[in-house]
């Protein structure tokens, strides 16, 4: 792999950029591999990427029924945070958090790690409690999360309104300053071109439509639209579609799968500084490097695959943010959009063996899964290397539903991913 | 300035309107109807704005909404400044002010152009490969650097003053786009009786009439035909037109949001709203929103003065315009020449034009000849000169040779036309890639729309208007209607995709694909030796379509240079998604009224108003706004509190516990009903008493809680807290409706019928007794936890002895048209007898005190009945609740969950905080090993001391142990207590 | 914004008056407390979450407050047909028609649906 740096791009402008390799190949498919991960977005390509980095793993397919990261990757507003309350989520995001630092360097590809700060907004008494209850567990878990008085937190971001009028003035807000958010597309492709440097196989417009077992109920392989391709480990990293592969294993899964839409203005000069969300009033917001804002809404109510949504569903988060920052009124929506979210009883995801041998799943992510990835795909490449999980994705498994140790943070916190 | 481009005799608008306005604070005069751009051109003035990356001169490339170029500011005030307006959709008005935007010093001297020259080095997705080392650089000086570069427009920074207005409409057949053929098909549509909305983005009916000088139609020039059906159409009743209202969102079932600019092109608005949101759902949709067309992509294209050629014909035939004197055509169809013609027929020199085919047959070629216009066929522009307008361009035969410059001051070129399926491609109708005609159409429909005209592919005049016609007719009845006669002299068929000759094959020249994003035709082929093989891709990798205009001019061009560099046909790359909304809506048209107070409703209780009157503080609780506190004269919120609690316990307090959610539960398996919603036993309750209820979901959680009271054996008065009150019902329902169908019963919410005045402490007995009639309210009569109905005040009330507080207490329920004039003589009473108001803060400390939990404070949806201490609740003989599997499970009766339990902090002065975390040895390292966390905590005045509620792991098992709470700044250190603050023995609740 | 069909209103309306309520047809054992742990997951916490045909519970919220099922698409979130809790599961064996007009609820008699004889459960 040819290394980026300003003097590779120095030295292609002499010679119109024609020297460029491809970032990935595209590879007719093996026979058979290692291991196979279903679903190129960002967790499935880090999964290949540290099975080969970490684990000497490089006979791998990552299968992708459309084009990489083209899913929820390639689809969320990128934010980044870890200030979650229980201590195995706090595990689980703030590896993802300490791998995000430092992940441009690692991947030799700048996936614009901007820690410019996550400010959760409390509106009410409640919010402050569950706020307050998370900093103070994010303290002791060593993961930074402060509070912030209405005043520190219109400092911190001056277009928030925090006057009194407001249908539901600011009480305050829970900052974490290593939060921030990453270029999605960038993570899936940094991702992509470090495996397939490593000789990983990226099979894009190949989708997987069956599982094949032994007689012993042993993955074997996949069935696909290229064709059966061999596989001693099967990894499912399919999102939305997860129930749909896993079915075809005859596993059912505690996951239903929702529309979750998101918007941008048009870009425009830097004017907003961090990440805001809102829980009470229903939205959260940033800039991205290009000038746009960056809007989040809520999910759908009903399940649907169809990665559109309702309008209204934007229209009352654009209420929500012209509330809470009436001077962008003015603005306009460019673009919006929809993906389709896995959503798990307890909100928490499931990084997991399963109860077929040599399928291994990670899912159940819900609106939450971006500032994972690095994380979620580092401890899933442990769990199929070793067919044991790594301590920190060990309480994400599918048992959790059985005896009832859930790892509820939406019970717990009432705060959007 | 003077309008030296205005020509006489051409155009529409009337010359005596004139109308002042200024652009990056020169003063200049247009005419009434005219664009900012028309009014410009007017003025000879082309250069309006930079680009995003290189920061290139940029003039206008269009003269509609498909425009990359020319985007302005516009401000009415300081706090109506508008960013990235386009100028050829913004109408002028006196007075009107616009601002270049993405510049600095100057729009003619921007520093920024240097990233031109450096141009080699930003190359498409160069972000991506440095800006890595130093690694701190990134935050600190990159991004930062990035981020002011990037952007075009600057925001408000003012909350803005406008409003906005929001509408649903419906109608049987719905038509978007209000040229040729949605006017045709509006026509009969209406005839036919049908209640029809016909919109157009324009200021004025016509599309492509405004400018298509050929067409006539029922012996008519086109327009003049377009203006004489339109008026028509206005004054039948069953018809709405609405024009500067564009179609932006196509969603499920025919639902359509189009959003109408009303006041924008006004110089007084007046009391008019800014813009309108209408949201219309429609049995039929017509399509008509007509074709788009295309630049050529050759090198050095984005000069000011280079233009599209029907951008050029629309400026001369509607506004009156000429956009040079000495112009050049660059094309690859026949639409091209009527500019030149009109042009040249106005007065303007043609300077060539060059005809990138090499052997166009047809009548405009001779025509052309005719008029004595050079035309070079087989010829390319290989480039153009000039630096802040086109001053000439290199001309070549496209099988080499020497170029030739020919001096021009605009260039007007046409690749051909683009049909915009957007709106099509937005109902998830699929769409089919035309082989002849190298473009994409209306496939596989998803709903119930016809696409008709130019967006169909329908490339005739007088077929758009049978096709038009008849979709108007089979909108509705099928009737048929007497069509107009129409032809048109001119030909909108053939062109190119992709880069023209010009572009190069050496990849250095810039030949610009899509303007604003400065994406050229080598970053595109970049993009696609470096892998990128989805078109998805290549576009994101080099932001081709993703500007403002959402690629209008460049998604074609785009996919035809990425699937000639992978060797692949157009279809196989696909195309990427339309996606809503065709052009930028505004945020304040979206959020409509819903701003302050109607972002969401506010609940406020009966006794409001007394609370108000009385001085209360309130908070926000859901959408309730609840009494917090009621400082006197110089006191905080804890002074108030502190006063509040001890005068309960002293004598009395009144509190308004409107709030709490109520159901009546009604019939002869009411009891039964309750059995399976609730843990506790019901059957043996008798009337008239009450009982503390504990409800759960299926999974074992604590959902909710509250007191209900057997009014009768058929009749319960079920209470629930004041956030659970909606989804408590909701849940009841469910099973009442769904699992439990054989219980006979029915459910009421009476939350709003009933308003509800505590009254607590140990004079609480004698403040009602004066009013209550027809109850006795003594202690054996009427006990802690029962319930009697009879009047108070002379209404009727259900009288609730029951407690929150720890103290003898009672809860007047009244009608809610009564809670204030109760409320006023119960606190008329009270004042009798040093009773207070108090707020929830207050109530909150009460039952801390006690020890009573706080459903969504003290449980967080895995708390069990066990863990809250509230075993007692459960019916130990029943055997069906909901819930009763959920609790059974591994986890649920396992050890080391949190139980709930008291904490006295070993110093009696010092409060815990609310969400604080316990754990059982001080000074571990991180992460420490934390063992629970400090649901409720507050100075209790009555016990002199901080007291605290908290789930510990095996809390029960430690009352008595010391533990540690470690704060930023030291450690403190707690006693785990039983949960009663005070007066364990509980002998206050009977008086 | 979904129109959808309320079978005891008998009319289509908005989707704001209605609130989604999870699957449909998973009955509630009148034998909670026998099941086992396996079956409680099943039960409570494992879905179909197919890609194409679901029934899913609606409830008229906002309107009459009825519970009642849906079949649906939800890949082009088209309503089959809307019917009544309680009443059986009905066996699509013909899609909706593929026309535009599909996206309308129908009643059970315009399509090839066959409702079976009464079970229980929602």
């Amino acid at each position: 792999m040819r290394k980026y740096s300003v003097f590779a791009i120095a030295r292609e402008a002499l010679r119109a950029h024609k020297g460029w390799d491809e970032q990935w190949s595209s590879p007719e498919p093996r026979k058979e591999y290692d291991v196979i991960i279903v679903g190129a977005g960002g967790h499935g390509l880090a999964t290949a990427y540290y099975l080969a980095k970490e684990h000497g793993i490089t006979n791998i397919a990552v299968l992708e029924k459309g084009w990489l990261g083209g899913g929820n990757t390639g689809r969320n507003t990128t934010i980044i945070r870890s200030n979650y309350l229980y201590d195995e989520s706090a595990g689980i995001y703030d590896h993802a958090v300490k791998l995000w630092d430092g992940l441009s360097q690692d991947l030799n590809y700048n996936v614009m790690y901007s820690a410019r700060g996550v400010m959760m907004l409390a509106h009410n008494v409640h919010d402050v409690q569950v706020f307050k209850r998370h900093i103070h567990a994010n303290r002791l878990n060593g993961v930074d999360n402060e509070w912030l008085t209405p005043q520190e937190a219109r400092a911190f971001c001056p277009p928030l309104n925090i006057s009194q009028s407001a249908r539901y003035p600011v009480m305050g807000a829970a900052l974490q300053r290593r939060g921030g958010t990453a270029r999605h597309d960038a993570v899936a492709w940094g991702y992509a071109r470090a495996a397939a440097d490593r000789g990983v196989h990226i099979i894009q417009n190949c989708e997987v439509t069956g599982v094949r077992r032994s007689a012993n109920g042993h993955v074997t392989g996949v069935e696909t639209s290229r064709g059966f391709i061999g596989a001693k480990k099967v990894g499912v990293v399919a999102a939305g579609h997860s129930s749909v592969i896993m079915q075809m294993a005859d596993v059912r899964m505690p996951l239903e799968s929702y529309p979750l839409q998101a918007l941008v203005s048009e870009p425009v000069k830097p004017v907003f500084p961090c990440v805001v969300m809102s829980n009470t009033v229903h939205a959260y917001i940033s800039q991205s490097d290009k000038g746009e804002l960056v809007i989040g809404a809520g999910t759908d109510q009903y399940t649907s695959y169809s990665q559109t949504g309702g309008f209204h569903i934007l229209n009352h988060t654009l209420d929500a943010i012209c509330e809470m920052f009436p001077m962008f009124t003015r603005m306009k929506m460019l673009r919006s959009w929809g993906g389709i979210v896995d959503v798990t009883p307890d909100r928490s995801p499931i990084l997991a063996k399963t109860p077929v041998p040599g399928l291994y799943v990670n899912c159940g992510w819900g609106t939450g899964g971006f500032k994972a990835t690095p994380g979620s795909g580092h401890v899933f490449a442990h769990t199929i290397a070793n067919d044991n999980p790594h301590p920190i994705n060990a309480p994400f498994n599918l048992e959790r539903f059985r005896t009832g140790r859930l790892i509820d943070e939406a019970a717990a916190a009432a705060v959007a991913h | 300035m003077t309008e030296t481009f205005r020509m006489a005799g051409a155009g529409r608008l009337t010359p005596a309107k004139a109308v002042r306005f200024s652009f990056d604070g020169t003063s200049y005069q247009g005419v009434a109807g005219d664009t900012l751009a028309s009014a410009l051109l007017a003025n000879g003035v082309h250069l309006v704005g930079r680009s995003f990356k290189y920061h290139r001169p940029r003039g206008f490339l269009s003269a509609g909404a498909e425009e990359p170029n020319a985007l302005v500011g516009v401000h009415r005030d300081a706090a109506r400044r508008t960013p990235n307006v386009r100028a050829t959709v913004q109408e002028i008005y006196d007075g009107l002010s616009a601002v270049s935007q993405n510049r600095w010093p100057s729009l003619a001297y921007d520093i920024g152009e240097a990233n031109d020259l450096g141009s080699p080095f930003f190359s498409a997705g160069f972000y991506y490969k440095t800006f890595m080392w130093p690694k701190a650089a990134w935050d600190k000086v990159y991004e930062p650097f990035i981020r002011r570069a990037a952007g075009l427009g600057v925001a408000p920074d003012e909350p803005d003053p406008d409003h906005y207005s929001s509408l649903y409409a419906h109608c049987d057949v719905l038509v978007l786009g209000g040229g040729a053929a949605g006017i045709a098909t509006a026509t009969a549509a209406a005839a036919s009786g049908a209640r029809v909305i016909l919109c157009d983005e324009q200021a004025e009916f016509g599309g492509a009439l405004r400018f298509e000088t050929g067409a006539r139609i029922d012996g008519k020039p086109g327009w003049d035909w377009a203006q004489a059906s339109v008026a028509n159409l206005k004054g039948r009743e069953n018809v709405r037109v609405l024009t500067r209202t564009t179609a932006f969102g196509y969603y499920a079932q025919n639902l359509v949001g189009l959003v109408e600019r009303v006041s924008d092109h006004l110089a007084t608005p007046g009391d008019q709203p800014r813009e309108r949101l209408w949201q219309v759902r429609a049995g039929k949709v017509v399509i008509a929103t007509g074709a788009i067309e295309r630049h050529m992509v050759f090198a050095d294209n984005d000069r000011p003065g280079v233009m599209l050629a029907s951008a050029a014909r629309t400026y001369l035939n509607h506004y009156g315009v000429a956009v040079g004197r000495n112009v050049g055509i660059f094309t690859a169809n026949d639409s091209a020449y009527a500019a030149a013609f009109d042009l040249k027929k106005a007065g303007v020199q043609i300077a060539a034009i060059v005809d990138l085919r090499d052997d166009p047959r047809g009548a405009v070629i001779e025509e052309a000849r005719g008029l004595g216009i050079e035309v070079l066929t087989g010829h390319t522009v290989t480039k153009t000169g000039g630096r802040l307008r086109v001053s000439s361009i290199a001309v070549a035969p496209n099988a080499g040779g020497a170029a030739r410059v020919i001096p021009v001051d605009a260039l007007l070129m046409s690749s051909g036309w683009t049909p915009s399926v957007h709106l099509f491609s937005q109902s998830r109708g699929k769409v089919a890639f035309d082989d002849a005609t190298q473009r994409f159409l209306p496939g596989q429909y998803a709903q119930d729309c016809v696409s008709i005209g130019a967006c169909n592919g329908t490339d005739t005049l007088d077929a758009v208007i049978e096709e038009a016609y008849a979709a108007g007719e089979n909108a509705v009845s099928g009737t048929k209607v007497l069509r107009p006669a129409a032809t048109t002299s001119e030909n909108w068929t053939g062109g190119m995709l992709g880069a023209a000759p010009g572009a190069g094959p050496d990849d250095t020249v810039k030949a610009f694909v899509d303007f604003q994003n400065d994406v050229t035709a080598k970053d595109l082929r970049q993009a696609v030796r470096e892998g990128m093989r989805s078109i998805e891709h290549v576009k994101r990798f080099t932001t081709n379509g993703m500007a403002t205009d959402q690629g209008k001019t460049s998604n074609m061009h785009g996919l035809a240079i990425a699937a000639e560099t992978l060797g692949k046909p157009i279809p196989e790359v696909g195309l990427t998604t339309f996606r809503a909304p065709y052009t930028p809506v505004t945020f304040g048209a979206i959020v409509g009224h819903s701003r302050g107070s109607l972002f969401d409703p506010t609940r406020r209780t009966a006794m409001h108003g007394f609370a108000e009157k009385n001085g209360a503080v309130f908070e926000d609780v859901g959408q309730w706004k609840r009494a917090w506190y009621f400082p006197q004269a110089g006191e905080d919120m804890h002074q108030a509190v502190a006063r509040e609690t001890k005068n309960v316990r002293r004598s009395a307090g009144i509190f308004d516990a409107s709030t709490l959610g109520k159901i009546e539960i009604v019939g002869p398996d009411a009891a039964q009903f309750m059995e399976l919603l609730y843990t506790n036993p019901w059957a043996k309750l008798e009337p008239g008493r009450c009982r503390y209820g504990i409800m759960l979901r299926e999974d074992g959680f604590i959902y909710d809680d509250g007191v209900v009271g057997r009014l009768a054996d058929d009749r319960f008065h079920v209470t629930t807290t004041t956030g659970g009150a909606a989804r408590v019902m909701n849940h009841m329902e469910d099973y009442l409706q769904t699992e439990f169908t054989h219980l006979k019963v029915y459910l009421t919410s009476i939350s709003e019928q009933w308003a509800v005045i505590a009254v607590q402490g140990p004079k609480s007995r004698e403040i009602i007794a004066p009013l209550v009639e027809g109850i006795d309210v003594s202690d054996a009569a009427l006990p802690h936890m029962s319930v009697r109905e009879g009047k108070i005040c002379g209404v009727p009330t259900r009288l609730f002895r029951m407690s929150f507080t720890g103290e003898r207490g009672f809860e007047i329920n009244v009608p809610a048209d009564y809670g204030e004039a109760v409320m006023e003589a119960v606190w008329a009473e009270a004042r009798k007898h040093d009773a207070c108001l108090y707020g929830t803060e207050a109530m909150h400390v009460l039952r801390a005190e006690k020890g009573y939990i706080i459903v969504g404070q003290e449980t967080d949806g895995t708390v069990t009945p066990n863990d809250a201490g509230l075993d007692w609740a459960i019916g130990k003989k029943k055997t069906d609740f909901v819930g009763i599997r959920g609790l059974r499970r591994p986890d649920l009766v396992s050890g080391g969950r949190k139980q709930l339990v008291g904490l006295k902090t070993v110093d009696p002065n010092v409060v815990l905080e609310e969400g604080a975390q316990i754990v059982a040895t001080p000074g571990q390292p991180m992460p420490m090993k934390m063992i629970g966390h400090v649901t409720s905590s507050y100075w209790s005045p009555n016990c002199g001391r901080s007291i605290a509620l908290a789930l510990v792991v095996d809390g029960r098992d430690k009352i008595g142990e010391r533990l540690f709470v470690p704060m930023p700044d030291r450690v403190i250190e707690v006693e785990v207590t039983g949960t009663v603050f005070f007066e364990e023995s509980g002998e206050r609740l009977n008086g | 914004m979904l129109l959808i069909r309320c079978p005891y209103c008998e009319e289509e309306r908005p989707e704001l008056e209605f609130r989604h309520a999870g699957e449909a047809h998973i009955a509630r054992s009148s034998e909670m407390t026998e099941l086992s742990d396996d079956e409680f997951e099943k039960f409570f916490f494992v879905r179909q979450n197919p890609k194409g045909l679901i029934f899913e519970r609606w409830r008229h919220i906002h309107g009459c407050g009825r519970f009642f099922n849906a079949a649906r698409d939800t890949v082009t979130d088209k309503f089959h047909l809307t019917y009544k809790a309680g009443e059986p599961k009905p066996e699509i064996t013909l899609m909706a028609p593929a026309e535009p007009a599909a996206w309308a609820n129908r009643e059970p008699s315009e399509l090839n649906v066959d409702m079976p004889s009464k079970e229980g459960g929602r």
